[in-house]
């Protein structure tokens, strides 16, 4: 009961800040001045021109009304619904996401269970791993030819070292006594790795993989920005040059929400593999 | 000499000191173990029990002798001999049952789902755990009940030997007389080969048809097989009533407290076998000296 109540109080104060923040944003934006207060010179300097401003939130949102109610429209190349923009952004996120897990999952149970492994590639990694993943744009845009391709190479390469190292981390953590019970046990090899090894690690391999998740949406808005043509990255910049700064503010709140939901699903997906020894 | 069942011969386990040289745990340990058999090993730590137990279970490697069980040599871990382990090792992601079933299906592969989950919630039940509990993640439950799943697992898979590696050490008193009676049961059940590392002497001849003597390590050898007198089935409450009990229980203590030291050390010939100690005043009960003060101590065959 007294849990519930807490929670009630957090969301409460939640819509409170909520209400409080827009209302102290829509104050502070100075009204545009109404044409028939302008001084000649102002109308022939172009006065009467709606000005560029940051918008209110009430303007905010009226677009993501407008955006949400009709996501998937498509009028020619520079004027696709947010549905579509989005939809560009995780099928690349995905993709890239999908072939790093791929390759690391596997590489980080071999570096976990043989040490020679571990210590023969360990340079490479720390090398690689700090390397900002827009770095790699140039190279990969010049070997691939293909600007989509580049910019599921870097996510790709921007999510491998999370899931890379969190994997051998986790192989390599897991319990001797496990080991020895699936010994005792005669298990085959693979057996083991999918009975033991893979259950005593996966709290650890999805830590990982959401870490992952994480700096892949990070990356593909900036990688967007530079391959341009489609995806929520791309949007956010090409209203930037429409000047059009209510879409701005609407799609970089979007990135927002569906960072979260990406996140939560791995928050989801870490609470079914957790275990308490 | 007819071989036993699981004989051990020659066994000696050495190790790097870390100074160049190296450290002898020990040297020469050959001892018998017959079918069905309840055997205890008894010894101060750093005797290398836990390493011989761990050859038997063919987790490590001796540095030279064999280990043979029906005449086969013993090389590396095998479903033939179930390993309790001290710290359980249970996996904490499987439920009680699935932790059963774990086992029960790698031993019985061609078994029916149903089949390996009838003979596992057999087996749980047997050791006291059933209803609600048996669906419990191990964390969910006592270091008891763990230790109770534990035994299920190694008693439903029906090894040819089953190594208990001091089941009991990490659980209190009370708990680990109920589950010592539930061993006892289980065992009788199924006329198991049992070979089991303890520190409590009071288990041991609870438990044990013999009982091992190690000497003090380094050059550990095992030099005393001593039968427990005691027939069965035994009652924790009566068996200390039996005569035989504090005469055993005395021969054990004066070994631990004093001997295993005294004999440490001392350069052991191949293939000598424990001296066998038979303990029996049973006989003498009834004659003129109704309280012997000191045990009779009689080496049978030798």
């Amino acid at each position: 009961m007294k849990a519930l109540s807490e929670n009630r109080k957090a969301a409460l104060l939640s819509i409170l800040i909520l209400v409080v923040g827009c209302l102290i944003w829509e104050a502070s934006i100075p009204a545009q001045k109404a044409v028939g207060e302008l001084t000649e010179y102002e109308l022939l300097t172009g006065g009467g021109q709606p000005k560029a401003g940051v918008p209110p939130p009430s303007q905010v949102l009226g677009k993501a009304w407008e955006q949400l109610s009709n996501p998937f429209y498509d009028a020619g190349p520079n004027d696709k619904g947010i549905g579509i923009q989005i939809g560009y952004s995780i099928y690349r996120v995905l993709t890239g996401y999908a072939l790093a897990a791929a390759i690391a999952i596997p590489l980080g149970f071999l570096i976990g269970m043989s040490s020679v492994a571990y210590k023969a590639l360990n340079p490479f990694i720390q090398v690689l791993r700090p390397i900002s993943p827009l770095a790699w744009m140039p190279l990969a845009l010049f070997v691939i030819q293909d600007s989509e391709m580049s910019a599921i190479f870097v996510i790709f390469i921007c999510s491998i070292w999370p899931m890379l190292i969190n994997t051998a981390f986790g192989v390599a953590g897991v319990r001797e006594d496990w080991v020895n019970v699936a010994r005792t046990h005669e298990l085959s090899a693979l057996k083991t790795a999918f009975t033991v090894i893979l259950p005593a690690a996966a709290p650890t391999i999805v830590t990982g993989m959401r870490i992952s998740i994480g700096i892949a949406w990070l990356v593909i808005v900036a990688a967007e920005m530079l391959v341009g043509g489609t995806g929520i990255g791309y949007y956010v910049w090409n209203e930037w040059n429409n000047l059009d700064l209510t879409s701005v503010i609407f799609s970089i709140l979007m990135i927002g929400v569906v960072g979260m939901l990406l996140d939560s699903m791995f928050g989801l997906l870490q609470r079914t593999v957790a275990y308490t020894e | 000499m007819a071989k036993s069942f699981l004989s051990i011969e020659q066994l000696t386990q050495r190790y790097p000191d870390g100074q160049g040289g190296e450290f002898t745990v020990f040297e020469n340990a050959s001892f018998g173990i017959e079918k069905g058999e309840f055997v205890c090993i008894l010894g101060h730590s750093g005797c290398g029990k836990s390493t011989i137990m761990n050859i038997l279970a063919g987790l490590a490697e001796p540095t030279s002798g064999v280990v043979k069980m029906d005449g086969q040599h013993v090389s590396g871990p095998s479903l033939d001999r179930g390993v309790v382990f001290q710290n359980y090792s249970l996996l904490p992601w499987l439920t009680a049952l699935k932790n059963v079933t774990f086992g029960v299906s790698a031993r019985f592969p061609n078994w029916s789902k149903e089949k390996v989950i009838e003979h596992s919630t057999a087996f749980l039940a047997k050791v006291g755990l059933t209803g609600d509990a048996i669906h419990r993640k191990p964390s969910q439950l006592s270091g008891g009940m763990r230790q109770r799943v534990s035994i299920a697992r190694a008693f439903a898979n029906e090894p040819k030997l089953l190594l208990l590696d001091e089941p009991f050490g990490a659980l209190d008193a009370l708990t680990r007389g109920t589950i010592q009676d539930e061993l006892i049961k289980v065992w009788s059940d199924t006329d198991q080969t049992v070979f089991m590392i303890t520190h409590d002497i009071d288990e041991a001849i609870l438990l044990a048809d013999r009982i091992l003597l190690m000497t003090n390590g380094p050059m550990a050898q095992v030099a005393e097989s001593v039968e427990i007198t005691i027939p069965r089935p035994r009652v924790r409450n009566d068996i200390v009533e039996h005569p035989n009990y504090y005469a055993i229980r005395n021969h054990l203590v004066h070994f631990l407290a004093q001997r295993s030291a005294e004999l440490s050390g001392q350069a052991q010939t191949p293939d000598q076998q424990p001296t066998p100690v038979r303990i029996d005043l049973t006989d003498d009960a009834e004659t003129e000296d109704p309280e012997p003060a000191k045990p009779v101590l009689r080496a049978v065959e030798g």
